[in-house]
């Protein structure tokens, strides 16, 4: 299959950027969309300019590290899959792809597609835990908790912190992200604790990096790579406002 | 508390739900009693006359000129926020999510012909009636006695420009409600996956009555002014 | 100057070994671990856990890790479980059974003493990570679930979906955040350590790369703990992130700290099949699938061929026609035998012409039998989420034909060698997790990384670590203007001046393809003295081709991926000499080392114990200089290595 690509280059976070055209051919329909990134980079290496600088690691569609605005989708044209979890087969042969990096103002470009998603790490630093110290703890099965519980809470953790919800929101609105982490743990008998703090405290943390206001598009849900339901959304409203009309 | 409402963003959310869920209140009241315009003119005018320059009514308004303008100058605060929050530098290429409604991604947009059509109406219609009688007037400038609302309702929708240009503003305000009235019940956080279909469905529901209800009162004094007791 | 290795391995009976260690060893005061530096890098299972439980005892702690976040390291790509002692299920589990299935999964190469504090640890990582509120799969009463695992007859994995390492990960990390948020610890992500500082023979810091600026950065601190996971990626293609690496570790090998067992590399078996020649990346079926998965290949050549061709569909094949053969050779685990043992027996029947796919390197792992017992709905419940990856990956489906799958490059069982405090042989240079030489012996057991990681990171090391630290409350903080320092910085500057001056013909990724391919066809599966002398030559003759002819594009001072690849790279490059070097010595077979010579008439691994029973320790002398070996004995006081019988 051959492919022309507009690809974001951007030297770094102060230069301004622009479409660079490239071409990659012979891309077997098996491939990865990162491996023929690889492919396109090691060209361009070999033509001695610099590769495109793209986040990945795991490739399995788990780390988060991965990114990209594809053709308009965050993540690319699956449905709950990360852009490492796409294959050349879902493309046409012959087809011009855009490919851009996340545009959020909390997330900056780096580097061409590089973003620094540290937002999201401030997010969880603000409240996005359960204080309990190493081995203070009682029996794992001291307290049971009903199967439905935990496994809401596990879809909420499914979450990888990618970024593609606030990336993919035309508000530029983390929700869908701090929703997941106070429903996850606010579904835990041992997250209840202290849920009400952790809600507002996230909410405000959010609120001072700059991200968007939630208007419930659900844009969100549809593009989230782990298919995270904004069903977490209503319950963050729920904890936050029960919350502050506790004060 | 005072300040999480004006300081956080869930709390401008709770703000603009709430009066958003005020104003689908009232709009159902004011389709409700439109429609008393097609079944008895006569009635119609007489709940125009109970809604005069009293006090209640009056208190009615200004809560309801207040719901209006908190909605409003928290929609531009939130949209201004939310514009700067995506970035200098936009997408090039963009599509519409897959169930991702229409509506929702242009509330403003319709919120703004919403109330562009408000403004017309107050012009057709409340500056004749109810702000007439607040002047200590007993006639409008049409000649018409200002509680006469079936009057107002025969002459101003026997132009048809008004009729096409109230049923664009009855469309836009379908869409902001298909979405604003289920969006409601999330931003308060009275939602969750299994209520969604129903919400969704409910507000599909309220916003086409509401449409029809408002629709139904200007198509028939257009095309049929012979009900309305004109002849 | 052979290596002086002290395993201090405490005295005692083996259940009280740990107790007595936690009594003797010294323990430092909250005013003076206010004092105290620490440097962790990584940020897995080990790191997070260790940063997250320093920073909470005290101590200032600095964490490092190469991607944007700590979130991403790759313990959270672990997806069957982790394995702990509880008995929850009432199947007759306990410390002692966990212990013995490790040390014997591990084909009797681990330490008696470590993997039972190993063991006897476990219970308290799940009860940690419940508290945490890691949504572990519940039964309907509200109780913990588990599931069964290779290697064991037990029910003693704990999961959360097939994203384990995820949640226990996400758990970790948010112990991590409380503590950055508190304030003891620093967080230094998309950083990339480059060399360790060694001064008056103890560790003192390192020397880091911000990726995003390039700038070179010193670090002081009163110890530094190693977490940055193995170095399967010297093979190219396996199944660790891309950015997986060995450095860190090979920099504390090259400055005196000894490696251990460097041979000993895990190929896990159910893998998706190579495709081509440009695939950058192996994805890996979850080992829960061989409980409801059979594995098999066509009894007939023919049929093999069919199947390849396209003429039949391996669902044509009639029952009669299936060679189970792992049920074949192994009736009382079947298709639930260790890594090692699975991934060997599908190598011999795809060297023996039975392979399904082009490439010959595929078996099947079919899930027709279970359809039928289960039905499709439970089977979609189980492994819905890994079905529909496969099919996504393959475009093949799976509830239809049986996936095809074939062994790769997993996890690496060597590492650092630690003595039972986890400290390395350079005072103050600590490694954990499974940058360690590890508890796992010849090979892991699945669902036991984890919990290793854990274990080091929540119960060993934050003990062990006092010990050590006791000694340093006089020390002042570190200096980092000192003539180590300097040396240590000078050095990585040359290093990548050098690499950026090369400017050959050959992308790092061309030469690291070459690499893996000697790794796999020489120090693979399956090894022989003739492949790893081969493997040698070949891999110092790939070294120097590198030296002179590596292209790499881009500035220092800048975000330089070809930069940073090729800096690992130059480590892969004579770490994978090591790996050979200590295959070739290691004339036995043993888990994931498998020598040709050595097997049984059956096929089975020979093991050696009366000459091989120790951990060889590598220790560095110069980049084209022979390493030299010294031996760490290891003695079975409690249980007596025999042939590891999967069969009955």
């Amino acid at each position: 299959m051959n492919f022309t690509l507009k690809i974001w280059r951007q030297k770094d976070a102060k230069s301004k950027g622009a479409f660079e055209t490239y071409k990659v051919e012979n891309i077997s329909a098996d491939t990865s969309f990162l491996e023929m990134l690889d492919i396109l980079n090691n060209d361009l290496v070999h033509q001695g300019k610099e590769p495109v600088a793209f986040d990945h690691d795991c490739r399995e569609g788990i780390c988060g590290m991965c990114s990209l605005h594809i053709d308009g989708q965050a993540h690319g044209p699956s449905k709950g899959a990360t852009t490492c979890q796409i294959y050349m087969r879902k493309f046409k042969d012959g087809a011009t792809i855009t490919i851009e990096p996340w545009r959020s103002a909390a997330f900056p470009v780096i580097k061409d597609l590089v973003v620094n998603r540290s937002a999201y790490d401030q997010i969880l630093q603000a409240g996005g835990f359960i204080s309990v110290r190493t081995n203070s703890v009682p029996d794992a099965n001291a307290i049971p908790i009903p199967k439905k519980d935990a496994d809401e809470s596990m879809d909420a953790a499914a979450c990888i912190g990618c970024g593609a919800c606030a990336a993919t929101c035309k508000n530029g609105s983390a929700m869908l992200f701090v929703a997941a982490r106070v429903s996850s743990l606010a579904k835990l008998p041992q997250g209840r604790v202290e849920a009400t703090r952790r809600a507002k405290a996230m909410v405000a943390k959010m609120d001072e990096l700059g991200f968007g206001n939630c208007t419930n598009t659900g844009a969100c849900q549809a593009e989230c790579p782990k298919q995270i339901s904004i069903t977490h959304i209503a319950r963050l409203n729920r904890e936050f406002l029960s919350a502050k009309f506790k004060d | 508390m005072s300040c999480f409402l004006s300081n956080s963003s869930l709390g401008k959310k709770l703000v603009m739900s709430v009066t958003g869920c005020f104003l689908v209140l009232f709009i159902l009241f004011h389709m409700s009693m439109n429609v008393t315009a097609i079944i008895s003119p006569e009635g119609y005018n007489a709940i125009c006359e109970f809604l005069g320059a009293n006090w209640y009514a009056l208190a009615g308004t200004v809560v309801l000129a207040a719901g209006v303008l908190i909605h409003f100058i928290y929609a531009i605060i939130l949209t201004l926020r939310n514009y700067k929050a995506r970035g200098s530098q936009r997408y090039a290429v963009t599509v519409q999510e897959e169930g991702v409604a229409w509506a929702s991604k242009n509330m403003l947009v319709l919120g703004f012909i919403v109330l562009a059509g408000l403004l017309l109406h107050l012009f057709n219609f409340w500056s004749k009636m109810q702000l007439v009688e607040i002047m200590g007037q007993h006639t409008n400038s049409l000649g018409y006695s200002p509680a006469d609302g079936a009057a107002l309702i025969r002459y101003t929708f026997s132009q048809w420009y008004y009729v096409v240009i109230y049923l664009v503003w009855f469309a836009a305000l379908w869409f902001h409600l298909t979405h604003g009235v289920w969006s409601m019940f999330q931003s308060v956080g009275w939602a969750n996956d299994t209520w969604y279909p129903r919400l969704k469905c409910i507000a599909n529901i309220v916003a086409t009555i509401i449409f029809l209800g408002f629709a139904a009162v200007v198509l028939v004094y257009f095309f049929c002014p012979c009900i309305a007791g004109a002849c | 100057m052979a290596l002086k290795l002290d395993a201090k391995i405490p005295a005692g009976p083996l259940a009280e070994k740990w107790s007595n260690h936690k009594a003797a060893i010294k323990v430092v005061s909250p005013a003076n671990k206010r004092k105290l530096d620490i440097i962790i890098v990584g940020t897995g299972l080990g790191g997070a856990s260790a940063a997250a439980s320093l920073g909470e005892l005290g101590y200032n702690v600095k964490v490092f890790c190469i991607q944007d976040s700590p979130r991403r390291a790759h313990s959270i790509a672990a997806q069957g479980g982790i394995n702990a002692a509880k008995n929850y299920q009432n199947d007759n589990d306990s410390v002692y059974r966990l212990f013995y299935d490790t040390i014997k999964g591990g084909d009797y190469r681990a330490r008696e003493a470590n993997v039972y504090r190993l063991a006897e640890v476990s219970n308290l990582i799940i009860d940690q990570c419940v508290a945490q509120g890691v949504p572990f799969a519940r039964e309907y009463g509200g109780l913990l679930a588990n599931r069964s695992f290779g290697g064991a007859q037990v029910s003693r994995t704990f999961y959360a979906r097939g994203q384990t390492g995820q949640q226990l990960l996400l758990g970790a990390y948010a112990a991590l955040n409380k503590e950055i948020a508190a304030g003891s610890v620093k967080s230094y992500p998309r950083h990339e350590m480059l060399d360790i500082v060694i001064e008056d023979g103890e560790a003192r810091g390192i020397i880091a790369r911000n990726l995003v600026t390039g700038e070179i950065e010193r670090h002081g601190a009163h110890a530094v703990v190693i977490a940055t996971g193995g170095y399967g990626n010297v093979f190219f293609l396996s199944t660790n992130a891309m950015a997986s690496n060995g450095s860190a570790a090979f920099q504390c090998y090259r400055k005196g700290a000894g490696f251990a067992n460097p041979c000993f590399t895990q190929i896990h078996p159910t893998c998706i099949p190579v495709h081509g020649d440009q695939q950058s990346k192996l994805t890996l079926m979850s080992e829960s699938l061989r409980n409801d998965g059979r594995i098999w290949v066509p009894k007939k050549l023919e049929d093999v061929k069919a199947i390849r061709s396209g003429a039949k569909k391996p669902s044509d094949i009639a029952e009669e026609d299936r060679d189970y053969y792992l049920e074949r050779r192994y009736p009382a685990f079947g298709n639930l035998v260790p890594r090692d043992v699975a991934s060997r027996a599908a190598k011999e029947r795809c060297d023996a012409g039975y392979g399904v796919n082009e490439t010959g390197l595929a078996v099947f792992l079919d899930f027709k039998t279970a359809i039928e017992r289960l039905g499709k709905e439970t089977i979609k419940q189980r492994y819905g989420n890994l079905f529909d990856m496969y099919e996504e990956i393959t475009d093949v489906n799976p509830y239809e034909q049986p996936m095809q799958i074939f062994p790769a490059v997993h996890y690496t069982m060597g590492g650092i060698w630690v003595d039972y405090n986890l400290m390395t042989t350079i005072p103050g240079l600590y490694a954990i997790g499974e940058a360690n030489f590890s508890d796992h012996g010849a090979n892991r057991l699945g669902a036991s990384a984890l919990m290793q990681g854990l274990a080091d990171g929540y119960f060993v090391l934050p003990y062990t670590i006092g010990d050590y630290l006791s000694h340093k409350i006089q020390a002042p903080k570190v200096k980092t203007d000192t003539k180590a320092f300097d040396e240590a910085e000078k050095g990585v500057r040359e290093k990548i001046a050098r690499l950026l001056s090369i400017n050959g013909k050959q992308s790092v990724d061309d030469i690291h393809k070459k690499l893996g391919h000697i790794m796999w066809e020489n120090v693979g599966m399956a090894r022989t003295k003739e492949s790893l002398q081969k493997a040698i030559t070949e891999i110092q003759a790939l070294r120097k081709e590198f030296w002179k002819d590596v292209k790499v594009v881009g500035r220092e001072n800048d975000f330089n991926v070809e930069l940073e690849k090729a800096l690992r790279l130059a480590d892969f490059l004579e770490l994978g000499e090591l790996m050979a070097r200590d295959a070739l010595l290691r004339e036995e077979s043993c888990g994931g080392h498998f020598r040709s010579e050595h097997q049984t008439e059956e096929g089975e691994a020979k093991r050696d114990d009366e000459n091989f029973a120790y951990a060889a320790v590598w220790e560095y002398k110069g980049m084209d200089q022979v390493p030299e070996m010294t031996k760490e004995p290891l003695n079975f006081e409690f249980v007596h290595p025999a042939q590891r019988n999967y069969k009955d």
